[in-house]
């Protein structure tokens, strides 16, 4: 347990670290920012308890906030993603259960449900952060289509970050 | 009573949520409607210096641009520069007599933080109000003009850019005087609208933007950009012109922070003004 409280805290930093200095730099015809960060809401294990899972997606989202002058939409788009977490697990929830030992990853659950479980929870997360940012539906087209591009970088990102740190077992 | 408590304790997932979202959407309205200094944006100190720390190893890579735009600077003020002009005839002029009052002084900043790609840009400068920086006052690079200070702390400041919705910048067209003003709509980074110019006034392309002096931040003449397309939209009395800005907002590296000697003075006629 105490391996899985440091292993966490180990990625909120080094997520924080990776949107701020990099992934926030990045220029893509003004229009596409991935959030990357949002992997550490996605990759909480099964068993963390629901108050900790908004406390935590909250941290997260102010820390960014922090570090990109933005003022609370990041915490509010994270806070609303945990949020949906445990019924988007119920939606997705594949043959096997969430057992504890288990993580939501590539590897133990296979391409097609992570996909589905974080495409849904990208989408609210990202059409959130994009009109709060905007707080007005006055752009609304050109709003959506920044958040589309992003949504679809973001979960490139997302995906390959899953080949990289966990080999899909043979 | 007890039920209640129970009614909450089981459905305290939601309330949890809920109250987290109110704590967030305090941070954004604050940050929205009010001048307000709050702890989480990039000028307190540890985020600050974070950046700062960040900024010192990328600006490595931009050296060779900011090298270029100093000496192209350098140029423009030698030319400018009293020891290069020959003098016409013999009469004196005393350059700092009393004639001349100081109005402007420019004081050089670096930039630990911008951004582009938002709908609303800000940028962090290393600057704040232990050097006299205050909130309000202009931000340009050699370029052209960059945004206004929104929020200081003791070593650094917060910079609204020109690419952002709350930015409105009196401009005028440098060849006829005629007022506008200048907003950003999101998008290309590079191009940015210029509004109110009525429609009897005909626009040629290519044509220079520059700051009106009417606000108290900028001095006259301070470069926005160039005419780059223009059009009347319909139904409407005046033209909506896209301009090209001529400051290049994803290379700043280097900028100057514009101190008005005379603002307090300006301010205070102005607040008398009952139609401001």
């Amino acid at each position: 347990m105490i391996n899985q409280i440091t292993r966490n805290i180990i990625r909120l930093v080094f997520l924080v670290f990776f949107q701020v200095a990099i992934l926030n730099n990045i220029q893509l015809g003004g229009y596409i920012n991935p959030f990357l960060y949002v992997l550490f809401i996605l990759m909480l294990p099964f068993e963390t308890p629901k108050w900790l899972l908004l406390i935590s997606s909250f941290l997260l989202g102010i820390s960014v906030d922090m570090f990109s002058d933005t003022m609370g939409i990041h915490a509010a788009a994270c806070v609303f993603m945990a949020f949906c977490r445990p019924a988007v697990l119920n939606l997705v929830s594949s043959r096997q259960d969430y057992e504890p030992g288990f993580q939501p990853t590539i590897r133990d659950f296979g391409f097609k449900w992570f996909f589905s479980y974080s495409l849904i929870l990208v989408i609210a997360h990202h059409i959130l952060l994009f009109y709060l940012e905007v707080f007005s539906f006055s752009e609304f087209f050109q709003t959506l289509l920044r958040a589309v591009l992003s949504i679809i970088f973001t979960m490139l990102l997302l995906i390959l970050s899953q080949y990289v740190m966990y080999r899909p077992k043979k | 009573m007890r039920n209640f408590f129970n009614f909450l304790l089981r459905q305290y997932f939601f309330f949890l949520f809920l109250i987290l979202e109110v704590i967030s959407f305090i941070f954004i309205v604050q940050n929205n409607y009010y001048q307000k200094s709050s702890f989480i944006n990039t000028t307190n100190d540890i985020s600050g210096n974070i950046l700062t720390t960040l900024n010192n190893v990328s600006q490595y890579f931009s050296l060779k641009n900011a090298n270029r735009k100093l000496s192209e600077e350098n140029a423009i003020l030698l030319t400018e520069s009293k020891k290069y002009f020959i003098k016409a005839d013999n009469r004196i002029y005393f350059h700092d007599d009393t004639l001349y009052k100081q109005q402007y002084e420019f004081v050089s900043a670096k930039v630990i933080r911008n951004s582009t790609n938002n709908r609303n840009n800000y940028l962090t400068l290393d600057k704040g109000s232990n050097q006299g920086i205050r909130v309000d006052m202009g931000v340009i690079t050699s370029a052209g003009i960059v945004g206004i200070v929104k929020e200081v702390s003791p070593n650094f400041s917060s910079v609204i850019s020109v690419l952002n919705k709350e930015t409105k910048i009196s401009a005028k067209v440098k060849k006829n005087g005629h007022l506008g003003t200048v907003i950003w709509k999101g998008g290309d980074y590079r191009f940015g609208l210029l509004i109110d110019i009525p429609t009897h006034v005909k626009p040629v392309l290519g044509d220079t933007i520059i700051t009106s002096g009417f606000s108290n931040s900028f001095p006259e003449g301070i470069m926005i950009g160039t005419i780059a397309d223009f059009r009347i939209e319909k139904g409407d009395n005046f033209y909506t012109i896209t301009i090209k800005f001529s400051t290049d907002f994803n290379s700043i590296s280097y900028a100057y922070i514009i101190k008005n000697f005379m603002k307090d003075e300006l301010d205070k006629l102005n607040k008398n003004n009952p139609n401001d």
